[in-house]
């Protein structure tokens, strides 16, 4: 076990989002967190890096807890993490954007990153804010890549992609579990999401409502109409 | 009447120069930290006010210049460690009130240690006195002015684009949480940004007092000139700040020549009508 949450609460102000959520991700593993708009998937992710108001509970991870330490050294601990919409600098070129994020890098240099998305080679000149969709969400993953992670978080990876591009980001959410990455995915569209996962957590009103291996939701979709439809 | 045309756009372009750094400092705090700070004015005043003392002391003007913006860099990150950052995460209120208390309580620092009356600095040996410029004949050491912050300008717009530093600034300007999120300390960003910020007003403050002379009440009467500056550039633009401190100074000192009584009312006159045209400033992009 990589990191552990258990019984976990989070608060925006005194707005109360997370209610005693439990999850863990092994090394090597694939965990969808699925749900629907609204119910704290995003929140759950921000949680675990600190991004939240207040947090209480228990946030281990490799036996330590996460809870004292700050943004930062959340990530330095092995921790990495890949926001909706990205979170590419707009303002910085694509080479800039991977040159701030690998000040410490060490097993996973800039040259690894662009080994592994070839297209950012040509692009290292061009700004973030001018990069197709695909393009920062490459820029994204590898940037996350350079702080060495041992555990990946990634927040609806698929939005706004081109089929062609989403294959692309599947193939390589793939190859890093082969390589013994933990990885907790956030997604909207669950076809992807069972695609890669290997366990499934379902979180409804900032509690998870299901656990269970992705094979056991894909012979039983009626699990995923019960709790994702919308109403 | 040319004459005095172009040695007062000349005049406006130095003071404008002085502004564009008191603004590019002010620019980046409020940038990268998200506050606007209501002690940049008294920062500025403290640059001249030390570099008085140090002048005195050391009677060298450039040595002094050199040694007295440090001064204020330890007097920012002094209010940067005790008081703005504890106030991050709280109400943008407090921040106000906390910095803006500040200001006043320095501004009455200089007229307890200085006293209330003001003074100034004569220009250095070597640049006392005018030179023909053809056109008009012009104070040297107000262009000496101008070549120093135009310097001083393109090595701050160097260190932002060129160094991995300057682009960790420049990305805290447009997402802080996102520059922690790759494993970067966001709490030294934002004091390195402070201290600079620092530094150009102590610079400024410095270079400034031979011209405009030292009164107390310096801070408080740079500080919406400052804040002027911010806006018509675009909030976190750096170039904009540039520039704008450039418009804001030539605009001051050509209307001295037609109505010197609005000279002050220009600049708000300039926001204004930047704020109906261009809402996001010169350079801004929200
Ligand atoms: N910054 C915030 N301040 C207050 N409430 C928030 C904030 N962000 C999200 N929330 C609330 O938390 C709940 C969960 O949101 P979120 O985690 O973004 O959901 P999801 O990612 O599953 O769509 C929602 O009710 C949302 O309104
Ligand atoms: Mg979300």
């Amino acid at each position: 076990m990589i990191l552990t949450l258990t019984g976990v609460d989070a608060f925006y102000g005194l707005h109360h989002v997370l209610h005693g959520v439990s999850l863990e991700v092994r090394a090597g593993e694939i965990v969808a967190l699925l749900g629907r708009n609204g119910a704290g998937k995003t929140t759950t992710l921000r949680t675990i890096m600190g991004l939240v108001d207040e947090r209480r509970g228990v946030i281990d991870y490799d036996g330590v807890s996460l809870l004292g330490l700050r943004t930062h050294e959340i990530t330095r601990r092995g921790l990495a993490y890949v926001p909706e919409y990205r979170g590419v600098f707009s303002d910085l070129t694509v080479a800039e954007n991977l040159r701030i994020a690998a000040l410490r890098a060490r097993d996973w240099t800039i040259a690894d990153v662009l080994e592994l998305f070839p297209t950012l080679r040509t692009l290292q000149d061009r700004k973030g804010g001018h990069l197709s969709g695909g393009e920062q969400q490459m820029l994204a993953i590898g940037r996350a890549l350079l702080s060495s992670p041992r555990v990946l978080l990634l927040d609806e990876p698929s939005q706004g992609l081109a089929p062609l591009i989403v294959e692309t980001v599947i193939d390589t959410l793939r190859r890093l579990r082969g390589q013994g990455m933990g990885i907790l995915l956030v997604e909207q569209n669950a076809e992807t999401a069972l695609e890669l996962a290997d366990r499934v957590c379902i979180i409804d009103q900032g509690s998870i409502v299901f656990r269970g291996a992705a094979e056991s939701v894909q012979r039983q979709p009626e699990i995923l109409s019960t709790y994702l439809a919308v109403g | 009447m040319l004459f005095l045309v172009v040695s007062q756009i000349i005049n406006g372009v130095v003071t404008g120069m002085i502004y564009a750094l008191v603004g590019v400092g002010l620019t980046l705090i409020l940038g990268v930290l998200n506050i606007p700070n209501f002690a940049h004015g008294v920062l500025f005043a403290f640059g001249a006010y030390i570099l008085l003392s140090v002048l005195q002391v050391v009677g060298n003007f450039w040595l002094a210049l050199l040694i007295a913006p440090f001064g204020v860099v330890l007097l920012g990150l002094l209010l940067e460690l005790v008081g703005v950052r504890r106030l991050y995460t709280a109400h943008h209120d407090y921040q106000l009130l906390f910095l803006f208390a500040v200001a006043l309580i320095l501004q009455e620092t200089i007229i307890l240690i200085w006293g209330p009356i003001g003074t100034s600095v004569l220009p250095p040996a070597g640049l006392q006195g005018a030179v023909n410029l053809g056109l008009t004949v012009y104070p040297k050491y107000r262009l000496a002015v101008m070549g120093i912050t135009a310097a001083i300008v393109a090595g701050t717009w160097l260190f932002l684009t060129r160094t991995n530093v300057g682009a960790i600034v420049r990305a805290g300007i447009e997402n802080r949480e996102m520059v922690a999120v790759l494993g970067i300390d966001i709490q030294k960003v934002f004091a390195l940004t402070f201290g600079l910020g620092a530094w150009l007003a102590g610079v400024a403050g410095g270079l400034a007092s031979p011209i405009m002379g030292l009164t107390p009440s310096m801070g408080f009467d740079i500080l919406p000139i400052a804040f002027v500056i911010v806006v018509v550039a675009g909030l976190g633009s750096v170039p904009g700040a540039i520039l704008a401190g450039i418009l804001t100074g030539v605009a001051q000192s050509l209307t001295t020549i037609v109505f010197p009584e609005a000279a002050n009312v220009v600049i708000y006159l300039l926001m204004g009508l930047m704020i109906l045209v261009r809402p996001q400033g010169l350079f801004g992009k929200r």
